[in-house]
């Protein structure tokens, strides 16, 4: 019973410290576009607070109803629809996604079979994941860019870029940790190097692959949506935020932010989703 | 090792034939990789730390070799890719302004909101030791911001607090607030059961349990945290800056920079954020070492 009241209490806290802080951070605005002529008690200032334009700190239902508004009221694909900008992102997240877990996975298969690549290509993939990778993704899209590659591709590209690391040291370990009694067992069987990896390594492997994804998953929505601002801020959820931050515009910066929220959410469930249904085929284990 | 100093002897005729004969250079090149893979093939034979330090070195500076030959030599666009020449000059060159962008950058935005975002998480998870209920909130709360682009509060963080540094470690407080908070709480729960009954039969109060037991024993994950969030620090500042800032700082200098099409000192300010996390990885890293050798993956490999 805690386990589902205990979150939806902090929610709800939540909610109210926001009410409350959008009522503070507000106030001096929102009295000052008040009319002269109207009622000047608190219950009066406190309603402008909450329904004011371009408010400092927009509250929930504000956010949501203009959501509702760009969502439903705007042709699915007219820019002003928050849903095609979540598409675009989701695009560039999935495609990058995709591109960096299969070069990943490649990476690491070939960090388990050659000690050359052992020895000197991991400490730099670990040296790797202590520099700020994101950092270049404006001058990556610039690049690109200079070569006639524009739109989704340099998108991707970071992407991939991002989320192969994680995937990569997840599936070293999981390559690795290959009993040595199996192994022994593989050779006395005469397998061969491409049987073991498929009929052992692998599977053994695919438990590490999903913790691995979960977190490259975050960074790739995080890469979208950064790899979208220097592109003069066109299309996808970065751009909005962007957009929104050129204009004043909160509720839409705080829209979009919700959305890239649920996009992120949405792509770990389906991760979720991917490691259960595994599970499953293999009998509650994995 | 003296295929490694052939190599290297042999990269660098390599890069100095390049601009007289391009026949001499490319065989000249041909041999060095030859002899660099025989000798990363020969370290990695080797069990000795120094074939274990040599051979990523190596590996490296043979990256950088064929960076350089390979951008010189079929005279890749300076826009697309500098050679690394060309940006180690662009770090002497503009030492000055990669100094005022660290210390923006860095000393302030970065140390700044490490320093809360960790501090704050870390009380944060104290306080809330005692309460489960509280425990049982927030958990899934902070798992389902893990994985949020908190990235995106910059703007709204900007409209906050202002263009200057105060937005950026706002966004690297709130960036790594959770992970501490995560990994703390994990840690709590590290020590063992016998453990703390031995406590308890010692009489010992909770204060006194938590001091001298329970934090010692949450102190990898703590680090672990520590070593994450230096990374994502880093990012958050200079990713925040992308969106708006003050005409310095590493987030800028990289995003006008590199659409001023000046991609050396893009490369040297991305050299010296690097370094900077690098370094600040080795830092804890080594703390870690200190405050938790008792910890078995510090142990010796018996064999």
């Amino acid at each position: 019973m805690t386990k589902i009241l205990a979150p939806i209490t902090v929610v709800f806290a939540l909610v109210i410290i926001w009410y409350v802080g959008a009522y503070f951070l507000n106030a001096p605005q929102a009295t000052a576009l008040m009319d002269p002529d109207g009622p000047q008690n608190f219950w009066a200032v406190l309603q402008a607070c909450w329904t004011m334009d371009r408010p400092e700190l927009p509250t929930p239902d504000q956010i949501f109803s203009n959501l509702y508004d760009s969502i439903c009221n705007n042709p699915l694909d007219s820019p002003r629809n928050f849903l095609l900008q979540t598409a675009y992102t989701a695009q560039a997240a999935i495609t990058g996604l995709l591109i960096g877990a299969i070069l990943g996975i490649a990476l690491a298969a070939g960090i388990v079979h050659s000690r050359v690549l052992d020895r000197s290509l991991m400490p730099w993939v670990i040296a790797s994941q202590t520099i700020p990778i994101l950092a270049i993704a404006p001058m990556v899209v610039v690049a690109l860019g200079n070569i006639g590659f524009t739109g989704l591709l340099p998108k991707a590209a970071i992407v991939g870029y991002l989320s192969f690391f994680p995937i990569t040291v997840g599936m070293v370990k999981g390559f690795r940790s290959a009993d040595t009694l199996q192994l022994d067992l593989m050779r006395t069987y005469n397998a061969s190097g491409a049987q073991i990896f498929f009929k052992l390594r692998w599977p053994i492997a695919v438990s590490f692959l999903f913790p691995s994804l979960k977190v490259a998953v975050a960074l790739a929505v995080t890469g979208a949506i950064v790899a979208e601002i220097p592109t003069g801020a066109q299309v996808g959820l970065g751009a909005r935020l962007l957009a929104g931050s050129y204009y004043g515009q909160t509720e839409m910066m705080w829209g979009a932010l919700v959305l890239a929220s649920a996009l992120a959410l949405t792509m770990i469930g389906f991760v979720r989703l991917g490691e259960a249904s595994v599970r499953q085929l293999r009998g509650g284990r994995l | 090792m003296i295929l490694a100093l052939l190599a290297i002897l042999a990269g660098f005729a390599a890069r100095l034939m390049l601009g007289t004969s391009a026949m001499a250079a490319t065989s000249l090149a041909v041999c060095t990789v030859v002899i660099l893979n025989l000798a990363l093939m020969r370290l990695a034979a080797q069990e000795t730390r120094i074939a274990k330090i040599m051979a990523p070195t190596l590996f490296g500076l043979g990256l950088l070799w064929s960076w350089e030959m390979i951008t010189v030599g079929l005279h890749v666009p300076f826009i697309l890719l500098p050679p690394p020449s060309a940006i180690g000059l662009a770090i002497f060159n503009h030492l000055l302004i990669l100094g005022q962008d660290f210390d923006q950058t860095v000393l302030h935005a970065v140390l700044a909101g490490y320093a809360i975002g960790c501090g704050t998480g870390f009380l944060t998870a104290l306080a809330i030791d005692r309460s489960k209920f509280l425990q049982a909130g927030l958990t899934p709360l902070a798992n389902a911001f893990s994985a949020m682009p908190i990235i995106g509060i910059a703007p709204i963080a900007i409209e906050w607090f202002g263009f200057g540094w105060p937005s950026k470690a706002a966004v690297v407080v709130l960036m790594t607030f959770f992970p501490m908070l995560v990994n703390t709480q994990a840690g709590l729960q590290q020590s063992g059961a016998m453990e703390r009954d031995l406590m308890r039969s010692y009489g010992a109060s909770y204060w006194l349990t938590l001091l001298k037991l329970r934090l010692p024993a949450a102190m990898p994950m703590i680090f672990n945290a520590l070593k994450l969030n230096s990374t994502l620090a880093l990012i958050g500042a200079v990713v925040a800056e992308f969106f708006g800032t003050p005409t310095v700082g590493m987030g800028f200098r990289i995003s006008t920079e590199s659409a001023r099409m000046n991609l050396d000192i893009v490369w040297a300010t991305i050299t010296v954020a690097a370094l900077a996390g690098g370094l600040s990885f080795a830092l804890i890293a080594w703390g870690e070492r200190v405050v938790t050798f008792w910890h078995p993956s510090f142990h010796k490999r018996i064999n």
